[in-house]
């Protein structure tokens, strides 16, 4: 009895956070779910029912396999656990088959492989210094890195109710940058890589890492005012960091390349034909550049400026993901949006060249590798948005400056998924769910730096300032994004 | 679901026309009906008109419903579990916290009424503001929040009984002569004065009130109605006392048992009115009537349950015992309404939170079980009674045990075709047995606190 009590009430609070979540995921599991429900039903089925070279070209649902080779061998696992569930949920001719015992298995594997992610924030906690914390646990750095992780409000949602499986991929991610963190950056490197064979839309950060490990890896010294060192090149790093990448790549593709199929999966993976826009508005540039093209093109029509018959009948508001052309601004291509997209990460891939500041450094240029391409990526989605929020909960509880930043991009980014929900039942749950959150994160923020009001940045010695004010979209039935402003961060070597 | 057929017929019937009632609980539910019935009118008259007949349920309409259950908790009863923590003497900020945590989790509240749908928080909190009144030492506003539950939901009388016991002890201690006798005279008016406002719109026409009163006291109903974790339903596995004994018999034998156990602790708390002992008695006697009485439904735990949770931080460790059992013996009614993975989820975490915010493993001993002075004046007879704390541990462990496999055969396994009840009934019977065990332990509490009870600061 006395063993159990120290069990329970050993302090192992970390473990009570990660059991917490859990049950409330379970509690989670009736909740609507979306399309993605039976997208992820349907890759089950795809895996399991045929061959390896009928896999990215099967198109009997419109829900086609478009993650990369790893996801699909992760569902094919998980449809061996599948059939001793629900049968009939491997047949690809099951259409939006859901019985109970196909919920009940889905959800039951999202929350299992959010093992992954709360092992992953356990490592993070350990690169989090505590020393200037209080006496008391729950203002204790880790304990607020812990719940603003495990108990993310977004992953929640888009997760457990929205369905799908961000955890572990999330996991993989931090885990990463943990080892990172340690100086593990061969782990680091190849956790990275494998991640990147799971879902590419973690492309997004990939020049951080490349820049990362490249300047501070490969070069092994720097002088001593902190410029890079040429003659410390080692290649011996740049190989074995080029073979892990290249291994993984292998042992992803290798099978289509064999199989003549690599144009059919790259195709599959970059689907351009779906539009700049998803259906959904995602909170950014271009929703902007949307809204403006409406705009102009109403006037010019009331001002007669405008044929009514030349204007495309298709309008970007309705909801649909098709390929547009604007009326009265310029056309926006691919191209285009990934040129956007470099100049906007350019300062900061320049700073981590130029000036790193160790692996804090990275994390900045991550967070804004991954900001930049939600800004001005094509076909972005609003769940993109965590792919900034999770690493900045990192930096949050280490400066003032970075929690102020924090609280307004989780703030609005947590808002801009609200649309995602859009089911009467899932009302007060998201409303109570993301209030709890943002208090909780606001008020232990403000109690770990006591700072006065949030909106204060206090500068740093280092110098690096980062002001971002990202978009709060508005219910998506107007479709409308209003202002986002990002400024480049200012780094010491680069004259004013 | 089907509460909502009383929104619209309260709704249209009119103030006149009071025999078309289908409810049996007292005016205040009927009031509060209406005002949902007016506000849903407000918002949607469809859902009012629709439900004259059955079964339809738009997602919205059941929103709305389950709203209303949600701003009654908010309203009423987190307040008053909120107050209470924050009441407690002699603990810790975070241990109050704690406290008000692991009540508002307690799983037997939460699944009946935001899983199966009823309002039980709202008769259950204005009985807890009853209870933070007369504690507190304001009387009449006590006084006057329980008349409002007990005209709410009529099962709060199970707690009338120690409220009147402990007023009337108050009375008693300042006097009768003096201040008490006026206590007396201002608690009777208040009661009375609470209860006429209540009945008013009914007291016009003798018959409708003697309808009224029928329907809350179903008397013809007989002493049990499904299966219930009562003596009589236990009792009836081996004798069926319902068909042996003629009605107007079971009424009495009921009441004279009812009666009986419950005796020593109200007539401990009259004459020896405290705050700790009031808390004790309610429970008990609740527990009494639960075990003993007429026509008891298995939601009627609850009534047992509130005021565990206010004794939760005294004894947490067969406070927690008693609430997981409590929340077990609603197993099939729960299952019935597939709430299994909440029903599981809540416990868990009920469990958990009780167990770390308590240390309830490492207060075993008697001492913290409030045992000592009954072991010692039983160790006067018997030297070797030693290993009651022993014993209390591994009879815990068994009923968990046993609780656990028993849900695990009733989710997994079909009952045989001979005995299609059985594992409600096995339920029934296993939890009976705890509570008779609880019955006992709460009994000696409250008598044997008589020593350290004199040396206690009294509540004036």
């Amino acid at each position: 009895m006395a063993a159990l009590g120290i069990a329970m009430g050993g302090g192992n609070w970390f473990s009570a956070l990660a059991l917490g979540v859990t049950l409330l995921k379970c509690l989670l599991i009736p909740t609507y779910h979306s399309t993605d429900f039976e997208v992820h039903r349907n890759w089950l089925a795809i895996t399991h029912s045929l061959p390896v070279s009928q896999w990215y070209y099967e198109a009997t649902s419109e829900w086609t396999l478009d993650y990369p080779p790893f996801f699909a061998w992760f569902e094919y696992a998980l449809s061996h656990v599948a059939k001793y569930f629900d049968q009939e949920m491997l047949n690809v001719r099951n259409l939006n088959y859901s019985s109970s015992r196909t919920l009940l298995f889905q959800r039951f594997s999202v929350i299992f492989t959010d093992a992954l992610f709360v092992y992953a924030v356990h490592e993070c906690c350990k690169c989090i210094d505590g020393k200037k914390a209080g006496k008391e646990l729950t203002e204790k750095p880790k304990f607020i890195l812990s719940v603003l992780l495990l108990w993310n409000f977004g992953l929640l949602i888009v997760d457990h109710i929205h369905f799908q499986y961000n955890g572990f991929l999330f996991g993989l991610m931090l885990l990463s940058i943990a080892r990172l963190f340690q100086k593990r950056h061969m782990e680091g490197a190849f956790l990275f890589a494998v991640l990147l064979h799971f879902k590419h839309i973690y492309l997004y950060v990939a020049p951080a890492y490349g820049v990362y490990l490249l300047r501070s890896y490969c070069f092994t010294a720097n002088k001593p005012d902190g410029s890079i060192r040429w003659n410390s090149f080692s290649f011996v790093r740049v190989i074995s960091l080029g073979l892990i990448v290249f291994l993984v790549s292998a042992l992803s593709l290798g099978p289509f390349l064999a199989l003549n199929q690599l144009p059919q999966v790259l195709s599959r993976l970059f689907p351009f034909k779906r539009g700049l826009c998803h259906a959904y508005w995602a909170p950014n540039f271009w929703a902007l550049y949307n809204a403006l093209d409406k705009v102009l093109s109403i006037i010019g029509l009331e001002l007669k400026l405008l044929d009514p018959n030349k204007i495309p009948k298709a309008s970007m508001t309705s909801g649909l993901v098709q390929q547009f052309q604007h009326t009265v601004l310029p056309s926006v291509t691919p191209l285009a949006t990934l040129i956007c997209t470099l100049i906007a990460i350019l300062p900061s891939v320049f700073c981590l060249w130029f000036k790193p500041q160790g692996p804090r450094g990275f994390l900045r240029c991550l967070i804004l590798c991954a900001l930049s391409s939600f800004l001005f990526g094509w076909h972005v989605h609003e769940k993109a948005i965590l792919l900034a929020v999770l690493p900045m909960s990192l930096l949050s509880v280490g400066k003032a400056g970075d929690a102020s930043i924090f609280l307004i991009l989780t703030t609005t980014g947590h808002y801009s998924l609200f649309p995602l929900l859009f089911t009467a039942p899932e009302l007060p749950t998201k409303i109570l769910l993301m209030l709890l959150f943002t208090t909780y994160s606001i008020s232990s923020l403000k109690t770990l730096f006591s700072v006065p009001s949030f909106k204060k940045i206090k500068e740093k010695k280092d110098g690096r300032d980062l002001v971002l004010l990202l978009p709060v979209s508005l219910p998506k039935q107007g479709g409308r994004a209003r202002t986002s402003r990002e400024l480049p961060g200012r780094c010491t070597a680069f004259p004013a | 679901m089907e509460c909502c057929f009383f929104f619209s017929r309260y709704f249209n019937s009119s103030d006149n026309n009071l025999q078309y009632w289908g409810l049996d609980y007292p005016p205040l539910t009927a009031y509060h009906s209406l005002l949902c019935a007016y506000v849903a009118k407000f918002i949607n008259p469809d859902w009012i008109a629709l439900h004259t007949s059955r079964g339809y349920e738009s997602q919205a309409h059941k929103l709305f419903m389950r709203t209303t259950v949600l701003i009654a908790d908010l309203l009423i009863y987190i307040p008053a579990v909120v107050l209470y923590c924050c009441c407690l003497k002699e603990i810790s900020t975070k241990k109050k916290v704690a406290n008000a945590l692991c009540i508002l989790l307690y799983p037997g509240l939460i699944l009946i009424d935001y899983g199966h749908f009823q309002y039980n928080s709202v008769s259950l909190g204005f009985a807890l503001w009853g209870v933070l009144g007369v504690s507190c030492d304001w009387d009449l506003l006590g006084s006057l929040a329980f008349c409002l539950a007990i005209n709410y939901k009529q099962m709060e009388l199970y707690h009338s009984l120690p409220f009147f016991c402990f007023l009337l002890g108050k009375c008693f201690k300042k006097g009768l002569k003096g201040k008490g006798f006026v206590l007396l005279i201002k608690l009777a008016c208040t009661v009375v004065a609470s209860f006429i406002l209540c009945w008013l719109p009914f007291c016009t026409e003798r018959e409708q009130t003697l309808q009224v009163l029928r329907r809350l006291f179903p008397v013809d109903r007989g002493l049990f109605e499904d299966k219930v974790a009562n003596i009589w339903c236990s009792f009836s596995i081996f004798l069926k006392i319902k068909e042996i004994l003629p009605h107007h018999f079971q009424i009495i034998i009921s009441f004279c048992f009812t009666f009986l156990s419950l005796l020593p602790a109200c007539v401990k708390l009259t004459l020896q009115p405290s705050s700790k002992g009031f808390r004790f008695t309610l429970v008990s006697c609740a527990l009494s009537f639960f075990l003993f009485s007429f026509q008891v439904h298995e939601k009627s735990i609850l009534l047992v349950s509130l005021p565990v949770c206010l004794v939760l931080s005294e004894i947490p460790f067969m406070s927690t015992w008693f609430l997981l059992v409590s929340t077990f013996s609603m197993l099939p009614l729960l299952l019935k309404d597939e709430l299994l993975m909440p029903l599981v989820v809540t416990t868990i975490a009920f469990f958990i939170a009780c167990a770390t915010s308590f240390s309830i493993f490492e207060k075993t001993s008697e001492e913290e079980l409030q045992l000592k002075s009954f072991s010692l004046s039983v160790r006067k007879y018997l030297p070797c009674f030693t290993f009651l704390s022993r014993i209390i541990q591994y009879l815990f462990l068994i009923s968990v045990i046993t609780m656990v496999l028993l849900t695990l055969i009733t989710v997994t396994l079909d009952p045989p075709q001979k005995l299609p009840d059985l594992f409600s009934v096995l339920v029934c019977f296993v939890s009976c047995l705890h509570f008779l065990f609880f019955l006992v332990y709460f009994n000696i509490i409250i008598m044997w606190d008589s020593k350290s009870g004199r040396n206690q600061k009294k509540i004036n």
